[in-house]
C-alpha cells in the first residue's frame, strides 16, 4: 500500500465513522419528524434528546475531518468535488446549520410553542442533510465529477446513482437511528419506548433492505466501474451488510436491543466500506486515482502523524463519552 | 444549464463570494471567541463554587455552561460551514495550495474534537460526574480553544506570509514543507493577538450582560460575581493587546508593504513617515486627517529611519482598497484605547471602593454604562481588526502569490447563496438572542428550570424529564 492509499484509508475512515455515528444523530431527527404531535410524541422526543444531546457536536466533527484531510492529502480532488457538486453542498451547508442551530435552540426555548417551532426546523433538515449527502457519495461513484471539477452544476448530481445515494442514505440513517434510540431507552429503563422505537426499526430496515435491491439494480446500469467492484473485491462486504441487516431484524424481533444495535451498526458499515474497497483505486471514479490526486510527500507524513496524535488524544476522549452517555445515570434524569 | 440567468461580471462574483466569505469569517470569529475563552471564566467560577463551597458561583457556572450549549452549537455549525466554503468559494485556493496549508487544519479537526467532546461531558456531568472529575472535564476544553486559535491562525498568518513552498513559473508548486508553512514569519504574533481578543471580547460580553442587569436595579451578589469575574479576564487582555498588536505590525514594513501603505494611508516611499488620524485618500491624495510626524516608521520599524513603501511604489492592481483598511485600522485602534480606559476605569473604582461587599464599584452608573459600551467596542474592534489585515491582503489571497480572483469558484450564482445566507444567519442570531434572553427570564423565577423537553403542552408531560 503507498503512502496516498494509506491517506485515503485514514480519510475513509471519518467517511465510515460519519456514516454511522453522524447517521445516527440524522435518523433520530427524522424520527423526531415522524413522532407526532407535541403531546404523542413527547416521550420519543425526549429519548432523541437525552441520546443525541451529548454527542451530537462530536459525531458531527467527522464531517469536518473528511473535508480536512481531503483537502490536505488530495487538493484538486477537494477543488473539483466542491465546484462540479457546488449545488448540493451548499444544500447540505444549509442543513446543518438549520439542524444545529434549531436542537440546541429548542432545548432551551422560551416556550413550547417556539420549541416545537425548532423541533420542526431540526427535523425536517435531518431529512435533507443526509439525502444530499447520498446525492453527492452517487455522483463521485458514478463517476461524474471531472477531474478538473468542469462538470455540470446540475446534471453530474442528479443522475441515477445520486438519486439512489440519497434514498438509501435516508433510509439507513433511520434504521440506524432506530436501533441506537431503541437501545438507549432500554437502558433508561423505559420499555414500552424501546418495543416502539423496535417496531419502527424493524419496519424501517426493512424498506431500507428493499431499497438496496433496487438501488443495486440501479448501479448496475449506471455506475459500471462501482457496480464491478461491487461484484469482485467489494463482494463480501456487500453480503455481510445484507446478513448483519438480516440478523439485525432477528435481534430486534427477540428484543434484544444493544445486540441488535451493534448489528446494525455492522450493516452500515459494512455496506459503506463496501462501496469504498469498490471504487478503489478511484478517487473520483473513472476519472482520478488516489494516487494521481495525492498531493505532497511530506503533507501526506504529516497527516499520518496527525492521525496519530488524534488517535492518542480525541479517540479516548470519544470512547470516555460514549461510555459514559450508556451508563444508566446518564440516560436517567439528571438530579 | 447556469446556476442563475442574471449575468454578473466577474469582478461582481468575486465581490459576492469575497462578502459571502467576510460574513461567514465575521459571523464565526464571535462565537469562536467563546468557545475559546469561556470555559476559563466558568472554569474560575466552578472552581471557586466548589473550594468555596460558594452555592451562587457554582449555579453560574451552571448557567454559564447552558448559555455556552447554545453559543457552540451556532459556533460549531458556522465553523463547518466556512469548511464548506473553502471549496465552495475558493476552490483555486485549496487545490493549489491545499497540501501545503491543509495540516494545520487537520490539526484543529483534533482540537475541534476534544472540544466537543469534553463539553458534551461537561454539560450533561452535572449531578452525574464526580465534583472533582466534572470540573476537570473544562481543562481540555481550555487547551483545544488554544491549540485551535494557534492552527487556524496559522494558516491566516500563512496567507499573509507565505513559505514553505517554492512556486515555479508555471505556476507548479514544490518542494512542499508543512512544517515551515505552520511557522511563518507572521504566526506568533497574529495567534497571541487573536487568542487575547478572544478573552476581552468574550469577557466584555458577558460583563455587559450583567451590566445591563445591574442597571435595571439586579444588583445582588451572582450578578456582581459574573461581571467581576468576565470583567477581570477582558481587562487583562485589554491591557495585554497594544503590546501584542505593535509586535505583529512590527516588519509589516518587509512583510507586507501594500497592507502597511493602506493602514497607513502612505502615499509616498519615506523614511519618518507620518500616522494619519482620520483623512481619506481621494485621487492619490490624503485629505483632511491630522499628521503626526515619524511616529508610522517607529511603529513598523522600532526606528524612526524605518522606510514605509508609499502607494507610489506599489502597482496600481496590487494595491489594497486603502480607505476601508485605513479606517478599520484606526477604529480597532480607537476601541482599544477606549477599552483599556474603562478597564482603568474599573481598576480605580475597586481600589477606592470601601464597602465591605465590593459592591461600591457598581455604584456608578456611568461606570456600568460604559462597562456596556465596552461590550460592543469589543466586537466592534474585533471585526475591525479582521477587516484591516483581511482586507488589507487584498488584491491577494496568498500575498504575492495568489491573487483573490485567480482562487473564486468558476460557478456564478454566489449571490444567491450570500442573499441566503445572510437571511440564515440574521435569523439565527436573532433566536439565539431570543433562546439565551428566555433562559436568563426562566432562570430568574427558578434557577434550576428548563423547558421540559417534550415540548408538550405540559401537565403530565412533565414528568418523562427535561
Amino acid at each position: 500500500m503507498s503512502l496516498a492509499d494509506f491517506a485515503a484509508v485514514l480519510m475513509f475512515l471519518g467517511v465510515v465513522a460519519y456514516a454511522i455515528l453522524g447517521g445516527a444523530d440524522f435518523g433520530s431527527g427524522v424520527w423526531d419528524l415522524l413522532a407526532g404531535d407535541a403531546r404523542r410524541g413527547a416521550h420519543l422526543r425526549s429519548q432523541i434528546d437525552r441520546s443525541i444531546g451529548p454527542v451530537w457536536e462530536a459525531n458531527h466533527v467527522w464531517l469536518v475531518y473528511v473535508l480536512v484531510f481531503l483537502w490536505t492529502a488530495f487538493p484538486t480532488a477537494f477543488g473539483a468535488i466542491m465546484t462540479t457538486l457546488f449545488v448540493p453542498w451548499l444544500l447540505v451547508g444549509l442543513g446543518i446549520v438549520l439542524r444545529g442551530g434549531a436542537f440546541a435552540f429548542r432545548k432551551f426555548s422560551g416556550s413550547v410553542r417556539e420549541a416545537r417551532l425548532h423541533g420542526i426546523v431540526f427535523a425536517s433538515s435531518s431529512v435533507v442533510t443526509p439525502f444530499f449527502l447520498g446525492m453527492i457519495a452517487g455522483a463521485i461513484a458514478s463517476g461524474r465529477v471531472p477531474a478538473d471539477g468542469s462538470g455540470d452544476v446540475w446534471t453530474s448530481w442528479t443522475g441515477p446513482t445520486s438519486w439512489v445515494g440519497g434514498t438509501l442514505a435516508v433510509l439507513t440513517v433511520s434504521f440506524l437511528a432506530a436501533t441506537f434510540l431503541a437501545a438507549d431507552a432500554e437502558r433508561g429503563g423505559r420499555h414500552d419506548l424501546a418495543a416502539t422505537i423496535g417496531t419502527r426499526a424493524v419496519g424501517s430496515g426493512i424498506v431500507t433492505g428493499a431499497a438496496a435491491l433496487l438501488a443495486a439494480v440501479a448501479i448496475e446500469i449506471d455506475a459500471e466501474t462501482l457496480a464491478d467492484g461491487l461484484h469482485t473485491r467489494g463482494l463480501v462486504l456487500v453480503v455481510g451488510s445484507a446478513l448483519a441487516g438480516l440478523v439485525t431484524l432477528v435481534l430486534l424481533r427477540r428484543r434484544q436491543w444493544a445486540l441488535a444495535r451493534l448489528s446494525a451498526v455492522v450493516a452500515v458499515g459494512a455496506i459503506v466500506v463496501g462501496w469504498g474497497v469498490a471504487q478503489y483505486d478511484w478517487l473520483l471514479v473513472d476519472e482520478l486515482t488516489i494516487e494521481q490526486a495525492a498531493g505532497a510527500r511530506p503533507t501526506l507524513i504529516g497527516l499520518v502523524i496527525v492521525f496519530v496524535a488524534a488517535a492518542v488524544t480525541a479517540v479516548p476522549a470519544l470512547i470516555w463519552l460514549f461510555v459514559l452517555v450508556n451508563q444508566e445515570a446518564w440516560q436517567d434524569e439528571p438530579h | 444549464m447556469p446556476v442563475t440567468t442574471i449575468p454578473l461580471l466577474a469582478t461582481e462574483e468575486l465581490m459576492a463570494a469575497r462578502y459571502q466569505m467576510a460574513l461567514s469569517l465575521g459571523y464565526h470569529i464571535i462565537l469562536s471567541c467563546f468557545g475559546v475563552a469561556f470555559p476559563a471564566m466558568i472554569y474560575v467560577l466552578h472552581r471557586r463554587g466548589l473550594r468555596h463551597d460558594d452555592a451562587e458561583a457554582l449555579a453560574l457556572a451552571k448557567k454559564w455552561g447552558k448559555a455556552s450549549a447554545v453559543l457552540f452549537a451556532v459556533g460549531a455549525v458556522s465553523g463547518t460551514i466556512l469548511s464548506f466554503e473553502m471549496g465552495l468559494l475558493w476552490p483555486g485556493l485549496m487545490s493549489t495550495y491545499g497540501d501545503v496549508i491543509g495540516l494545520p487544519f487537520a490539526m484543529e479537526g483534533i482540537a475541534f474534537f476534544v472540544e466537543a467532546v469534553f463539553l458534551g461531558i461537561y454539560l450533561y456531568g452535572w449531578g452525574r460526574l464526580r465534583p472533582e472529575v466534572h470540573l476537570r472535564t473544562l481543562i481540555p476544553i481550555m487547551l483545544a480553544g488554544l491549540f485551535g486559535t494557534f492552527c487556524i491562525l496559522a494558516v491566516n498568518a500563512w496567507m499573509n506570509a507565505p513559505a514553505g513552498f517554492t512556486q515555479l513559473p508555471d505556476g507548479t508548486i514544490t518542494d512542499v514543507d508543512p512544517i515551515a508553512a505552520i511557522f511563518n514569519d507572521a504566526l506568533w504574533p497574529q495567534f497571541l493577538h487573536m487568542w487575547v481578543a478572544a478573552y476581552v471580547v468574550t469577557g466584555f460580553l458577558v460583563a455587559a450582560v450583567y451590566a445591563v442587569g445591574m442597571l435595571r436595579g439586579r444588583r445582588d451578589r451572582s450578578h456582581r460575581l459574573g461581571f467581576t469575574v468576565a470583567f477581570a479576564f477582558a481587562a487583562i487582555g485589554a491591557l495585554a493587546q497594544p503590546v501584542i498588536g505593535h509586535v505583529a505590525g512590527l516588519r509589516l514594513d518587509t512583510q507586507q508593504p501594500s497592507k502597511l501603505a493602506a493602514m497607513e494611508l502612505a502615499t509616498e516611499t519615506e523614511d519618518r513617515a507620518p500616522v494619519v488620524l482620520g483623512g481619506v485618500l481621494v485621487d492619490g491624495e490624503v485629505r483632511g486627517g491630522i499628521e503626526i510626524p515619524a511616529i508610522a516608521s517607529l511603529l513598523a520599524g522600532n526606528s524612526f529611519d524605518t522606510v514605509i513603501v508609499g502607494f507610489d511604489d506599489i502597482p496600481d492592481d496590487e494595491e489594497p482598497p486603502a480607505n476601508v483598511v485605513h479606517w478599520a485600522f484606526q477604529t480597532m485602534i480607537g476601541a482599544g484605547v477606549a477599552m483599556i480606559g474603562i478597564s482603568g476605569w474599573w481598576w480605580w473604582r475597586r481600589r477606592r471602593d470601601r464597602s465591605p461587599d465590593g459592591s461600591g464599584v457598581f455604584d456608578s452608573v456611568w461606570f456600568l454604562r460604559a462597562a456596556v459600551v465596552a461590550g460592543g467596542l469589543a466586537v466592534l474592534a474585533l471585526e475591525a481588526g479582521w477587516t484591516t489585515t483581511e482586507v488589507g491582503r487584498q488584491p491577494w489571497i496568498v500575498y504575492g502569490y495568489q491573487r483573490t480572483d485567480e482562487a473564486v469558484t468558476s460557478n456564478s450564482g454566489i449571490w444567491i447563496s450570500l442573499a441566503v445566507m445572510v437571511l440564515i444567519y440574521a435569523s439565527m442570531a436573532v433566536i439565539a438572542a431570543r433562546v439565551l434572553r428566555a433562559m436568563a427570564a426562566r432562570w430568574r423565577e427558578d434557577p434550576d428550570s428548563d423547558l421540559p423537553t417534550p415540548y408538550g403542552p405540559g401537565g403530565e408531560l412533565v414528568e418523562v424529564g427535561r
